[in-house]
């Protein structure tokens, strides 16, 4: 027997030819294991997350196969690295062109919260400018912690109620960074 | 957006179209922009924007004692870390007058020389994803994978090293790191043959890569270009055979220069400096068997922290470790510039000293910075994938860029 | 360690030069020599197109801020000969109100870039340059950031509580 594991089913009423579950966990579990990351790498944390995606750790494994630098096509926005004040309009540009559902992860120290630069042209963490789900400290963070930051992301995701995005309060949160 | 001026005066009835090649590229190469105007295929124009990750290191070097100045010059070139880590110890044991030990000059070469071989790793195996071969950048980064152990075991971190301190290392070499490093110099050679065997004889890469941006020595030397790029073109610039440092001069190696400067030749010439850099490492550690093998520092008391336990029980060991933390210490009031051979270029320091703890004032002398000044102009009349590859191949390095 | 010592380079220039250039100093063996705004273009072009000297690299061209001094800023060069491997640093001082310096562009190209940095963290300008607007900060940026006035953090930050900062 191999030792792969496969994504282990939701619970539910097993018959002959057919799987019966509710609706919002089997999307849980073909959302969640299907992410498509925008990989939004700035400076040393793209280089880890380089790393990352290469043999050795290999982020495909959890679904994350396919790499989409189109925002209108990915789910999750991994940003990583330094967001200068001179791109964060561009950060949020690329956020607001994200289709619903997205997912947004701060990787490193500096995407949280500025990092070791307490300068007057850095943005002292991306939290700023849009509404962020899993933070990952580090400078940069090992492999392995984006990796454990990616699989938050989606005990997130699978555990997300399908009618979260219209919530009043999901609504309100958008509303104080100034999104629509 | 304000900063991008694309000039409109050559095109009165509207044929070319704006592309903008934004901060963010899917060529990972970092965060930097080009608008270019576009007659088709073909560039007619550009406009290159930078700063997206200014993060104010020489604002920030004003404010920090010398040792803890080593973090932010990591953060320079991230590709390979301990070149600057190991440039900016030894400006500040220029500035100081301190002679490093034999064994130090080696450890650093041997550091040093590895950091080459994986920012060459990671610029050619990505020359390679640029132009459609996805399969040698996997392969390599297996290897880069093994740099990244033998720096764990030197001072605990992968990629942003924080190596050394002034005066030489803060922990000697450990075995396992002789024996990480005895099998890399084993292992990496097959794969790097391999993975010229993928692509240096490779039909499609050489078409889309020969004749490409093609640089002549006159045009290269007025840009200040240094680096593999300089020597693509055919000049023989290397600061470590013109300039040596940290014994540099006890080492047989080879420059290799190109002739054309274009793209093909960029990617040879990294690929024979990343052979030279093992010939480098392979007779580094013969040298260090003739040295006696407990000496990883300068005997600097008043700049090395005193380990620990001395600190904790000896008068002297505290006095000294107090003074330096402290900054009480009087530095000399003088300016030095020191550089070293960056795997982009020449990598500088020029710190301006006022006796203090923290420089008066330090500037880097930034080769991706340099380099890429020619980019836009250079881009004139190239088609637009033959422009991505020639970005790829200068291998501009966002930090570098803005610092 | 290079084919001219620095007493040469000194005499030569000298010579070619009377009374324009006054040597500050060798620290670390670099050669510094001081000069004024209006001779340096023509300075730098004689020493890159001298058969003999050859400084055709120019390495870095930046500057720095003294505040307490009269002439508040020096524009620094640092030249190159590879021929001769000999390195030369020059210094124009400028008054803080008067920071104008003709372009060293005719010279080398790459002083494009350069100078927009100078300028940018600075406020100094080159006459002459063709597109002198900020290089890596914000556009509408209005302080010279590298000045030491200029504080390194950012003063409109709401998060930061002093009383952690010990402030």
């Amino acid at each position: 027997m191999s030792d792969i594991q496969l994504v282990e089913a939701p619970p539910g009423v097993e018959g002959a030819g057919f799987f019966a579950t509710t609706l919002d966990k089997a999307i849980g579990v073909a959302r969640s294991n299907s992410l498509w990351p925008l990989p939004f790498a700035t400076s040393c944390c793209g280089i880890e997350f380089m790393a990352t995606m290469a043999s050795t750790y290999d982020l495909a494994r959890f679904g994350a196969e396919r790499l989409s630098f189109s925002p209108r096509q990915a789910d999750l926005l991994m940003v990583m690295g330094t967001i200068a004040k001179k791109m964060g309009p561009v950060l949020r540009q690329v956020y607001l062109q994200m289709a619903e559902p997205r997912w947004v992860i701060a990787v490193g120290a500096c995407a949280t919260s500025g990092g070791i630069f307490d300068t007057y042209s850095v943005l002292q963490g991306i939290d700023e400018v849009i509404p962020v789900d899993v933070y990952v400290p580090g400078c940069p963070p090992r492999p392995e912690a984006i990796i454990d930051g990616f699989m938050n992301i989606q005990k997130l995701v699978k555990t997300e109620s399908l009618r979260r995005r219209s919530e009043p309060k999901y609504q309100e949160l958008l509303a104080s960074y100034g999104i629509q | 957006m304000k900063n991008h001026p694309v000039y409109t005066d050559n095109d009165p009835q509207n044929e070319l179209s704006t592309l903008n090649l934004g901060p963010t590229h899917p060529a990972t190469h970092g965060v930097f922009q080009n608008v270019l105007q576009l007659d088709g295929e073909r560039i007619v124009s550009g406009v290159s924007t930078i700063g997206y990750i200014h993060r104010a290191f020489e604002k920030i070097a004003e404010h920090r004692p010398f040792y803890q100045i080593t973090p932010l010059t990591d953060r320079l070139n991230y590709c390979s870390s301990p070149i600057n880590n190991m440039g900016w110890h030894m400006t500040v044991e220029k500035l100081l007058g301190i002679k490093t030990p034999k064994r130090v000059d080696y450890l650093r070469v041997i550091i040093m020389e590895l950091a080459r071989i994986s920012d060459h790793l990671i610029c050619n195996s990505v020359l390679g994803v640029d132009t459609g071969a996805f399969t040698g950048f996997l392969y390599l980064m297996v290897y880069r994978e093994a740099i990244y152990e033998i720096y764990e075991e030197v001072c605990g971190a992968r990629l942003t090293t924080n190596m050394g301190r002034i005066g030489g290392f803060e922990r000697n070499f450990n075995v396992i790191a002789f024996d990480k490093l005895r099998r890399f110099l084993k292992e990496y050679p097959v794969a790097l043959k391999e993975f010229e065997a993928l692509l240096t004889r490779n039909r499609i890469f050489i078409d889309r890569t020969k004749g490409v941006a093609e640089v002549t020595p006159e045009e290269a030397l007025n840009y200040s270009w240094s680096g593999p790029i300089l020597r693509a073109c055919g000049v023989d610039y290397d600061v470590r055979a013109m300039e040596p440092y940290s014994s540099y001069e006890d080492f047989d190696f080879e420059v290799p220069v190109g002739s054309t400067g274009d793209v093909y030749d960029r990617f040879l010439v990294r690929n024979e400096e990343m052979w030279q850099s093992l010939r480098i490492i392979e007779q580094a550690l013969v040298k260090l068997e003739n040295e006696p093998s407990d000496i990883f520092h300068a005997d600097v008391p008043d700049f090395y922290l005193p380990p620990k336990e001395e600190v904790y029980n000896n008068m002297e060991a505290l006095i000294y470790h107090f003074k330096i933390v402290m900054g009480e210490v009087p530095t000399p009031v003088s300016e030095v510039y020191h550089a070293v051979e960056g795997a982009n270029g020449e990598l500088g320091f020029y710190l301006v000293n006022e006796g203090g703890r923290s420089p008066y004032r330090l500037h880097f002398r930034r080769p991706s910075f340099i380099n890429y000044a020619m980019y836009a102009p250079m881009s004139k009349g190239m088609l637009l994938s033959d422009a991505i590859i020639n970005m790829s191949s200068l291998n501009v390095i966002a930090g570098e860029l803005d610092a | 360690m290079g084919t001219i010592t620095n007493e040469d380079l000194i005499k030569r220039i000298s010579t070619q030069f009377p009374g324009q250039v006054t040597v500050l100093g060798e620290p670390y063996g670099l050669l510094t020599m001081e000069t004024t705004r209006e001779h340096i273009i023509e300075i730098l072009d004689w020493l890159k197109n001298d058969a003999v000297l050859q400084f055709i690299f120019l390495t870095d061209l930046t500057a720095i801020h003294y505040p307490d001094q009269e002439k508040a800023m020096a524009v620094v060069y640092h030249l190159h000969s590879l021929v001769n491997n000999v390195r030369l640093r020059l210094k124009v001082f400028l008054a803080i109100d008067d920071v104008h310096i003709p372009t060293a562009i005719p010279v080398w190209d790459a002083a494009n870039w350069m100078e927009r940095e100078v300028y940018d963290f600075f406020g100094v300008l080159f006459d002459g340059h063709p597109d002198l607007r900020r290089i890596l900060n914000v556009d509408d940026m209005e302080a010279f950031p590298l000045r030491k006035e200029h504080p390194l953090e950012d003063p409109n930050r709401v998060d930061k509580k002093d009383y952690f900062f010990g402030r």
